[in-house]
């Protein structure tokens, strides 16, 4: 069958499965719109290419399949750049689909052309250019190939706007030719295998460090019954946030620099580290040289990459998460190595007696940690949150307990602000019947508060709860503690009324003055049918402790300020 | 000179773009390349892209690990200098106008195995083949002469014995 490039995009997208698609059209990418135009695919009309990328980002982690945008040449492939970085440090699997100037164009400097597989080449997996409609079938199959397999990551598909035009046969053999990848098996090696058992056999403090591989593999179930078995608590990167659930006995919450007291202390204390899909940030493991030197480290990690790469480890596994741990617990069984509470669950009960009143906080006003603990409390363990960046971020990471994987949304490695919303708006699209709340700041909001108009136009209810300090409140907090408080260019002076922006958005606002509002707010915004934005007043001078400063080990931690 | 040198030869496709996404992981990731090569191989479709680089085991390992995660490169390996045989080409115009100098030059040039490729009444042009430090000696030799002008083109190897890189 012969039908235009554009079509066969189109074809070749709904042979991926594809139900949605996030983006702006524009000039070159007319044609593209045409066949969308009579397809049943979804589009979901944007007011920023970055809110796009982060939709397909947001949509994509909260399903496990690959989320795709789009946008056209020139400014509108440059405005999906933070979005796919996002996507490309979180392992997140985004395809997105870019216009560009006509080939006989390019390199002309031309109206709008950007040479954007340049520029996207280090933030994504790969970035293709399709010089001829012949290639879409393969590409595109090639693309989301290359986005949902091994290690994730986002794909760009750069189509100059000829090629839409041009005529192919898509009954042609879609045979992917891509000689240095191959999808991994994900077996862990016997070898390895035998010499890990042997390390958590001869263990008496052993820990598990969870990341978002763990999401990515959908290892929640094996990772918590491996720990189970071994008695081994579990503390988790921001990535691995909704690894086990955070209520479980054997939980130690966030582990690193905002981590929680009892998850870096035992994490020092360990004498067997078990990291699975996580690869030691600076801002998880503190001062390197004294990370894990007690303990022997195995790492668990489908990118043979990250094996070495910044902490030197007992027993690499490369090999899919779900497949090690589950065999790990096959293995750790067959010989009786089941364990009941020790003197290591004792250490690690006592640690968690230990700081639980750190917690508390005292001070007069609306205090974030209360205000994530009763979001916590009111709304459905299958809820979503997504977070902006900074300290609306760590308090919802410190305070928020996630019950269920792939419920915690946030921009772990790039930490993007403006990420919360957008991704909130993803996430929606992708799990309409679940609520989903964006945990913000008024300073990351309103980078891209925009969306807003998409949220609403599109009826796509979120809630966003702005933690409004009317300040950059992290690096006003990192200006207080490192820069005796010289808070250079951090005070945002007049921030807007957000209930009356809510409102001229066609959104509900409520301006929120107390933790009974905050709790009727949150319960009718569960059922609200328009999107939601609740302004929380709180102080400037509000800090995110515990804090482990950088380049400091992590028991170096300052719980006041 | 401290550190070792490490040879990385890497087959990729014979692509657009493949080494600019080699040149810019690179120079993403901090690493320190000395010399980079490229050229055609005994498969039609792929290049062969040489690299030296000094630097510890680890980050030599961190190289080959990034690298042969671009879809492009197909086949990479670390040749360890004493498995492999490698070779460099320097060619070096010379200043040479008196015919003392010259003599002198074109004895080094024998003792070097070098030849000369072009000459005029007051200069030659060298051409150098051999590892780099043989290269390097004989550079420093020529600097008393007055380099005019040196063109190198980095390393490239190939592993001793029957076998292919790209097994």
């Amino acid at each position: 069958m012969k039908l235009s490039g554009a079509k066969a995009i189109v074809d070749s997208l709904k042979k991926e499965k594809v139900e949605v698609i996030f983006g702006i059209p524009g000039g070159s990418t007319i044609p593209f719109y045409d066949a969308i135009y009579e397809s049943d695919l979804r589009h979901i009309l944007t007011r920023h290419e970055q809110c796009a990328a982060h939709m397909a980002d947001g949509y994509a982690r909260v399903k496990g399949v690959p989320g795709v945008c789009t946008a056209t040449s020139g400014p509108g492939a440059t405005n999906l750049v933070t979005g796919l970085a996002v996507a490309y440090m979180d392992s997140s699997p985004v395809v997105a689909i870019t216009g560009q100037v006509p080939k006989p164009m390019i390199g002309k400097d031309a109206f709008q052309e950007a040479d954007i597989v340049g520029i996207a080449n280090p933030i994504t997996k790969y970035a293709f250019q399709v010089t001829s409609a012949s290639q879409i079938p393969d590409t595109i199959k090639t693309a989301f190939l290359l986005a949902s397999t091994n290690r994730m990551g986002p794909v760009l598909i750069d189509f100059p706007k000829d090629v839409f035009y041009e005529e192919v046969d898509i009954a042609a053999a879609e045979k992917l030719n891509i000689k240095g990848y191959s999808v991994r098996s994900g077996e862990p090696h016997p070898y390895s295998i035998k010499k890990a058992l042997g390390l958590i056999i001869s263990s008496e403090r052993p820990i598990i460090l969870a990341g978002g591989g763990v999401m990515a593999s959908n290892a929640s179930a094996e990772l918590v019954k491996l720990a189970e078995l071994i008695m081994a608590p579990v503390a988790t990167s921001l990535m691995g946030k909704g690894s086990i659930p955070e209520t479980h006995p054997l939980s130690l919450g966030m582990l690193g620099m905002h981590g929680r007291g009892e998850a870096n202390n035992a994490a020092e204390e360990a004498d067997l580290i078990i990291a699975v899909g996580m690869r030691f940030s600076d801002r998880s493991t503190g001062r390197l040289e004294e990370f894990g030197r007690n303990a022997k480290i195995i790492h668990i990690d489908i990118d043979p990459a990250e094996i070495g790469k910044n902490v030197k480890v007992d027993v690499p596994i490369v090999a899919d998460a779900r497949k090690t741990l589950s065999t790990l617990h096959q293995k750790l069984s067959e010989v009786g190595s089941k364990r009941e509470e020790n003197e290591w669950t004792k250490r690690v009960h006592e640690l968690k007696d230990q700081f639980s009143s750190n917690y508390e906080e005292q001070r007069e006003g609306l205090r974030p940690g209360r205000l994530m603990k009763l979001l916590r409390g009111i709304i459905p363990g299958n809820a979503i949150v997504t977070t902006g960046v900074g300290q609306n971020q760590m308090w919802a990471a410190l305070h928020f307990q996630v019950l269920e994987p792939r419920t915690f949304i946030t921009s772990g490695g790039l930490g993007a602000m403006g990420f919360g919303l957008p991704a909130s708006i993803g996430a929606k699209v992708a799990s309409p019947d679940r609520p989903v709340f964006n945990v913000d700041g008024d300073g990351g909001f309103i980078m891209t508060e925009q969306d807003l108009a998409t949220a609403v136009s599109e009826g796509i209810p979120t809630i966003s709860i702005i933690m409004n300090n009317r300040v950059l409140g992290m690096v006003r907090q990192w200006q207080c503690m490192f820069c005796n408080k010289r808070y250079s260019h951090t005070d945002l002076g007049k921030v807007p009324d957000f209930v009356k922006l809510a409102e001229a958005y066609g959104a509900e606002g409520v301006r929120i003055g107390s933790y009974r509002e905050f709790e009727s707010a949150v319960k009718r915004g569960l059922k609200a049918e328009i999107p939601v934005v609740l302004d929380v007043p709180i102080s400037p001078d509000e800090k995110v402790y515990p804090m482990v400063p950088p380049g400091k080990g992590l028991k170096e931690v300052v719980w006041y300020g | 000179m401290a550190e070792e040198m490490h040879i990385i030869a890497a087959l990729v496709e014979d692509r657009p773009g493949v080494l600019f996404k080699v040149a810019s992981l690179i120079r993403r990731r901090g690493f320190n390349i000395d010399t980079i090569t490229v050229g055609s191989t005994e498969k039609e479709g792929l290049s062969r892209i040489t690299m030296t680089m000094r630097g510890d085991e680890r980050i030599v390992e961190q190289v080959v690990k990034q690298l042969s995660k671009i879809p492009d490169v197909v086949k990479i390996t670390e040749l360890k200098p004493t498995e492999s045989v490698y070779r460099e080409l320097a060619m070096v115009k010379v200043v040479a106008q008196d015919p003392e100098k010259k003599s002198d030059i074109l004895n080094y040039i024998s003792i070097f195995r070098g030849r000369v490729i072009d000459a005029s009444k007051d200069s030659l042009v060298i051409e150098m083949v051999g590892n780099t430090k043989k290269i390097n000696a004989f550079l420093d030799l020529m600097k008393g002469f007055g380099i005019v002008e040196l063109a190198r083109t980095g390393i490239v190897a190939l592993g001793r014995g029957s076998k292919s890189t790209a097994e």
